[in-house]
C-alpha cells in the first residue's frame, strides 16, 4: 500500500523526473514531445481496464468500457502520431556526428 | 480465472519496469538522434504494462475489455496513420482528451462503487464511533479526495481538449465571446466545486452522498472544459493543448494514487511537470503569460492606434529572385505555418538543394512557434526531407542575418514583423521575432495582401530592402525550381 508521505514522496520524484527531463529537450523535439508525453499518460488504460475489471452492473461496466475505449485510443493513438514524426528526423551528416544538441 | 500466489508480484514487476521504461524513452527522446528508439522503448514499456494488467487477480468484464481496447486502438491507429503532418497538433489534443476523458472516467466508477458500498452500510459511525465508514468501502480520506480532484481535472482535460481538437481542424472558426463570460465561467467552476464538495464532505464523514451531486459535479467540470476553452483563440491554441496534456498526466497521477497502482502514478506525475514546464515555455515563446492566453482577449479591439507604416509593397517576379538567391552567398529561409497550407515545403527543399548545389549557403530559420505548435515546423520540414542540421533556432540565427544576403520568408507573417520592436502600441510588442528585416535583402512569397494570425499589417513587407512574391506558395516555390534550372540552360 503507497499511503501518506510515501505517495507524496513519489508525487515529489517523478514531478523532478518530469521537469529535468524535458528541460533538455532542444525546440526542435518539443512537439514530438508533447505527443511523447501524451503517450505516456496512455498509461491509464492500465487504470480504465483494473476499473472496469471490477466493474458489476450495466451502468458501471458501461462506463469502464467508455473508460478502455478512450484510454486505447489514447495510447494507439499516442504512439503512432509520436512514432510517424520522430521517424522523419534525419540529418544530412551520415558519419560526422552533428551535435544536436547545442542549447540546452 | 486463478493464476498462481506469484503471478501479482510479477505484474508489480512489469509496472516498475514500465515506468523505468517511461522515463529512459523520454530522455532518448530529448536528442534527434535517439528520439525514434525513445518511443518503441516507451512502447514496449506500455505493451508489457497492459499484458500483465490481464493477469491481475479478481479481473472480470474480459470480453468487454478486449473488445473496448481492439475497437479504441484500431481507429486510433487508423486515424493516426491517415492525418497529415499539418494536422498534427489537434491530433495530440484529440488523443490527450481521451486519456483525460478515461481518467475521469475511472474515477466517477471509483466514486460510485464508493458510494454504492456506504449506501449498504448506513451508518456504521453510531456502531463503531472510532471506525471511519469509509474505510468499510475501500477508499481512504485522501483516496477520495484525489478521486474527486481526478475527475475534475480529467473531465476539463477532456472537453477542453475536444474543443481545442475541433477549432484546429476548422470545424469551430471563430472565437465565441460573449459578455461577463469570465464571471460565467467562473461561477460555473465554483458551482461545480461546490457540489464535489458537498459529495465529498458527506463521504469524508462516513456518509453517503445523494448521486444527484456527483453527477452535477462531473457535468459541471465538463461543462466548464467547454466553456473554457471557447473564448480562446487559434493562435493560443498550442499552450492550452500543452496545458490540458499536464492536467491528463495529473489526473492520471491521482486516480493511479486511487487505485495504488504505481505506474500510473509515477507516469502521470512525470507527464504532469513535463507538461507543466512545456507550456510554460511556449508561452514564453510566444510572450504570453499563461493568464493572459487563458482570461486575455487576444486582438480583440480597442487600444491605441498604432503607427502608420511607411513605403509600399514591391512586387518581383519568380525568376528575378531565383537568379537574385542563386549568386548570394547565404540565404536563409524563412517558413511559417503558410508554406505547410500550402504544401510547398517539397518543393522548397527542392528549391534548397539546387542553391546548394550552385554552393549557396542555405539555412532554415525557424521561430519558436512557427507553425501551429512549437516544433511543429521542423516536423513539418522533417517530412519533407529537409535535414535538421540545416535548421536554425531563433537564437542561433538571429546575429546571422545582418550577414545573409537574402531571406526568403514564405508563409511567416507576425514572427518576422519588426513592429514587436518598434511600436509599442501594437498587440505583438515585445514578442520575440525572427530579424529577418535586418538582411541585406528580403523576398517574401504571399498570396495577397492579407495580415496575418494577429491581424496586424507587416512593417517588412514595406521595407526598403522587401521585395513581394506574389502567389500561391506552392505555385511560387515551383516557379523558383523553374528559374534556378534555366539558368544553367
Amino acid at each position: 500500500m503507497i499511503t501518506g508521505f510515501l505517495a507524496l514522496y513519489i508525487f515529489m520524484l517523478a514531478a523532478f523526473t518530469g521537469y529535468e527531463i524535458i528541460s533538455r529537450v532542444p525546440v526542435i523535439l518539443h512537439t514530438p514531445l508533447m505527443s511523447g508525453s501524451n503517450f505516456v499518460h496512455g498509461i491509464v488504460l492500465v487504470g480504465a481496464m483494473v476499473a472496469l475489471g471490477h466493474a458489476q452492473g450495466a451502468v458501471n461496466i458501461g462506463i469502464g468500457v467508455v473508460a478502455v475505449l478512450l484510454a486505447a485510443g489514447n495510447v494507439a493513438g499516442g504512439y503512432v502520431v509520436t512514432e510517424r514524426m520522430l521517424e522523419m528526423f534525419k540529418t544530412s551528416k551520415v558519419s560526422a556526428a552533428p551535435s544536436p544538441e547545442k542549447k540546452r | 480465472m486463478t493464476f498462481p500466489a506469484w503471478v501479482p508480484t510479477v505484474v508489480e514487476a512489469i509496472y516498475f519496469s514500465a515506468a523505468v521504461l517511461f522515463i529512459w524513452g523520454l530522455k532518448r527522446m530529448s536528442s534527434p538522434r535517439t528520439a525514434r528508439q525513445g518511443i518503441v522503448w516507451a512502447g514496449v514499456g506500455m505493451a508489457t504494462a497492459i499484458l500483465a494488467t490481464f493477469f491481475l487477480p479478481g479481473m472480470h468484464n474480459l470480453g468487454w475489455m478486449v473488445g473496448a481496447i481492439a475497437v479504441g486502438v484500431v481507429l486510433s491507429w487508423i486515424i493516426g496513420r491517415r492525418v497529415p503532418m499539418t494536422a498534427m497538433p489537434q491530433m495530440v489534443a484529440l488523443f490527450n482528451g481521451m486519456g483525460g476523458g478515461a481518467a475521469a472516467a475511472i474515477g466517477a466508477l471509483e466514486l460510485i462503487r464508493f458510494n454504492a458500498a456506504l449506501l449498504l452500510v448506513p451508518d456504521t459511525a453510531s456502531i463503531q464511533p472510532e471506525a471511519w465508514a469509509g474505510a468499510a468501502a475501500g477508499l481512504s480520506p485522501v483516496e477520495l479526495v484525489l478521486a474527486f480532484v481526478g475527475v475534475l481535472i480529467g473531465a476539463i482535460s477532456f472537453t477542453g481538449s475536444l474543443v481545442a481538437f475541433a477549432k484546429l481542424q476548422g470545424w469551430m472558426d471563430r472565437r465565441f465571446v460573449f459578455p461577463l463570460q469570465r464571471w460565467v465561467n467562473l461561477a460555473i467552476f465554483v458551482v461545480a466545486i461546490v457540489c464535489g464538495a458537498i459529495a465529498l464532505a458527506a463521504g469524508i464523514d462516513g456518509h453517503a452522498f445523494a448521486w444527484g451531486w456527483l453527477t452535477a459535479f462531473i457535468v459541471l467540470a465538463l461543462v466548464f472544459g467547454v466553456a473554457m476553452t471557447l473564448p480562446i483563440g487559434g493562435a493560443d491554441m498550442p499552450v492550452v493543448i500543452s496545458m490540458y496534456n499536464a492536467f491528463t498526466g495529473l489526473a492520471v497521477a491521482f486516480e493511479g494514487f486511487v487505485l495504488q497502482n504505481e505506474a500510473m502514478i509515477i507516469a502521470g506525475m512525470v507527464v504532469g511537470a513535463a507538461g507543466t514546464l512545456l507550456t510554460q515555455l511556449m508561452a514564453k515563446a510566444m510572450n504570453r503569460s499563461l493568464g493572459n492566453v487563458l482570461f486575455g482577449n487576444f486582438g480583440g479591439g480597442g487600444g491605441a492606434a498604432q503607427q502608420e507604416i511607411a513605403g509600399s509593397l514591391k512586387p518581383i517576379d519568380a525568376n528575378d529572385a531565383a537568379v537574385m538567391m542563386a549568386y548570394a552567398e547565404r540565404v536563409a529561409i524563412v517558413p511559417g505555418y503558410g508554406m505547410a497550407v500550402a504544401q510547398a515545403q517539397h518543393k522548397i527543399w527542392e528549391f534548397a538543394k539546387l542553391l546548394i548545389d550552385r554552393g549557396v549557403k542555405v539555412k532554415f530559420a525557424i521561430h519558436p512557434v512557427a507553425g501551429r505548435m512549437p516544433g511543429h515546423m521542423n516536423v513539418l520540414l522533417a517530412e519533407a526531407g529537409v535535414p535538421y542540421d540545416l535548421i536554425e533556432d531563433m537564437d542561433d540565427i538571429n546575429p546571422e542575418f545582418p550577414n545573409t544576403d537574402v531571406a526568403l520568408v514564405i508563409g511567416a507573417n507576425d514572427v518576422v514583423n519588426p513592429v514587436a520592436r518598434t511600436d509599442k502600441n501594437s498587440p505583438i510588442y515585445g514578442m520575440p521575432i525572427l530579424d529577418v528585416s535586418k538582411a541585406k535583402n528580403v523576398i517574401v512569397i504571399k498570396r495577397g495582401r492579407g495580415k496575418g494570425f494577429a491581424g496586424i499589417e507587416n512593417a517588412l513587407f514595406y521595407a526598403d530592402n522587401t521585395r513581394m512574391l506574389y502567389g500561391d506558395g506552392q505555385a511560387a516555390a515551383g516557379e523558383l525550381v523553374t528559374g534556378l534550372k534555366s539558368l544553367d540552360g
